[in-house]
């Protein structure tokens, strides 16, 4: 199986002090990998460094066999990386539909884009029926549904997702994640899942990667990090 | 009677000059959060290309097309140029920067076309139709309201109805999240700074005409009025600054036929100064929106 996106000793940070150090994880094409941590542990900065809207000052990012030093932030949906951010970034002015047509606006296949805008509509029910409300007016839940829905219009084939389960009702939550297991088993999409809900993200996930003050501490599978008692008191706390 | 209906659409087609303008000033601000001080003097380089295309080849419209696509070459050459380097942290940098670029384009017009006014005529008569002896609108005023329209429908279909318009409002909202999807954000700001100049270089030619003519400071007022105007639509708001622009027209008009024929300059900025006290939020902010 080979790895679809490879870090390889990534360093990255705001300002003087880098905040990631020295990370490496590979993340094997089709699966989802969870990467877990505490508030602070660089989650976040992570997927920023993996998007290009943070560069590393060391070490480099490989996707799909491209180092994507070399590729502006706004191509990377080309090359098939889809972004979902923390907190969602939904634009909030815009409406549903709005929101949705413009994951799909750099498709030259017109066709298909628009296909997979109806699909998208018909994964996410309460879309399709707030379809012209704005994207303020939304509640949580359907904002995440929204965001998620957006980058799947792009068909890609890696997805980071930063923290989808924030603020939904457990229910909400296992439906994202039973949909990002399908998505695997279905179309062979890649994940790299930020989660602080860990129980739900190890529920889907293949891999375990744990990070902790800017480095990974962990990197195993799954498996292994829900079986282990130990591997999860000492760097999950429960 | 009659004079308070003649003096309402007097207002009304100066008014449209100002929403014109306004409505370059808010494309600006929403794009890229700055007030665009340069807006008068970019649209006398436009006005004096046109004037020397209308004396080159005899033809109005030649110079309108011109002055139009001056307004799009000149709006993003600032941008690319200029704008982009300014650190946005302060916002007294833009303001600087673009009282620069006034200063600039003040210098370098009077140097080619000297300080004197140059005539410079519009393509129809400026006299009031008389309807039941009161005289109402010329014909110009007429190709004035109907060219603003035009606009403000034109770019009403742009932004909502068009793939660029969405990437351009999205990029404004989101810029971050705009690049995630694949969208080319500074393009969308170079591209709304050519529209918002374009637009500013229909409305010196528009107002040029009805003023004494043109001079590298010919806008300097009607700069002054579309802020006004711009400012108590909220800035933020297409539609309030089209209705900003009639508001601040009809008040102008009004203040010179009913107190002083003299008094505009004065009345505008005594304008300008209420508004700003009053509301400097502006009276059709949606900032509200935005903070969700
Ligand atoms: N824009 C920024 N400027 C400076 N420092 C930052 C910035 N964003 C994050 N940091 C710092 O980088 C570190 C890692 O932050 P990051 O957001 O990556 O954590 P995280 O693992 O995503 O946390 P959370 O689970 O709370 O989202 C923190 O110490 C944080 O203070
Ligand atoms: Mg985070």
């Amino acid at each position: 199986m080979s790895a679809i996106l490879e870090i390889n000793g990534v360093t990255a940070g705001y300002g003087a002090a880098p905040v990631l150090q020295d990370v490496s994880i590979s993340v094997p094409t089709g699966t989802i990998c969870a990467v877990l941590g505490a508030n602070g542990a660089g989650k976040t900065t992570l997927l920023r460094t993996l998007s290009g809207l943070l560069k590393p000052t060391a070490g480099q990012v490989v996707f799909d066999g491209q180092d994507l030093r070399e590729v502006k932030v706004e191509h990377l949906i080309r090359l098939g990386l889809a972004h979902v951010p923390e907190g969602r970034g939904v634009v909030t002015e815009l409406t549903v539909d709005e929101n949705l047509r413009l994951g799909g606006l750099w498709r030259k296949d017109r066709a298909d884009a628009r296909r997979a805008l109806d699909e998208v509509y018909q994964l996410f029910e309460p879309l399709q029926r707030r379809r012209s409300s704005a994207g303020h007016q939304l509640s949580g839940g359907e904002r995440q549904m929204l965001a998620l829905g957006r980058a799947l219009v792009a068909r890609p084939k890696v997805l980071l997702l930063d923290e989808p389960s924030l603020g939904l009702a457990p229910r909400v939550t296992a439906q994202i994640m039973a949909l990002l297991r399908q998505l695997r088993d279905d179309t062979g999409l890649t994940v790299l899942l930020v989660e602080q809900n860990v129980r739900s993200a190890l529920s889907v996930a293949d891999e375990g990667v744990v990070m902790s003050l800017g480095r990974v501490v962990v990197s195993t599978s799954a498996e292994q990090l829900r079986g282990d008692d130990e591997l999860r008191h000492a760097y999950l706390g429960f | 009677m009659d004079k308070l209906l003649s003096l309402t659409f007097i207002g009304l087609s100066r008014g449209a000059v100002y929403s014109a303008f306004a409505l370059a000033l808010v494309l600006i601000w929403r794009a890229a959060r700055i007030v665009n001080f340069a807006q008068g003097a970019m649209a006398v380089a436009t006005a004096y290309a046109a004037y020397s295309v209308t004396k080159a080849t005899d033809s109005y419209w030649l110079g309108f097309v011109a002055a139009l696509v001056g307004g799009l070459v000149l709006g993003a050459l600032v941008e690319r140029g200029v704008m982009r380097f300014v650190d946005h942290s302060a916002p007294l940098n833009n303001v600087i920067v673009a009282l620069g670029v006034v200063l600039v384009i003040t210098a370098i017009v009077g140097m080619i076309y000297g300080n004197q006014f140059l005539p410079f005529e519009g393509p129809f008569d400026q006299r009031p139709l008389m309807v039941g002896g009161t005289g109402l609108l010329s014909p110009y005023d007429l190709f004035v309201l109907g060219t603003v329209l035009l606009i403000v429908v034109l770019l009403a279909l742009l932004f909502t109805r068009t793939p660029v318009g969405l990437r351009m409002r999205a990029s404004a909202f989101a810029p971050e999240v705009s690049r995630l999807l694949g969208v080319n954000v500074a393009g969308m700001l170079t591209l709304g700074w050519a529209l918002a100049a374009a637009v500013g270089a229909v409305g010196g030619m528009l107002v040029i005409p009805t003023e004494l003519g043109l001079h590298p400071h010919a806008m300097d007022l009607v700069f002054v009025s579309a802020f006004t105007a711009a400012v108590v639509g909220g800035l933020d708001s297409p539609v309030g600054a089209v209705i900003g622009g009639i508001f601040v027209g009809l008040v102008l008009t009004y203040s010179t036929g009913y107190i002083a024929s003299d008094i505009t300059p004065v009345a505008i900025l005594v304008l300008l100064l209420v508004v700003l006290l009053v509301r400097p939020g502006g009276l059709f902010s949606t900032t509200a929106a935005r903070h969700v």
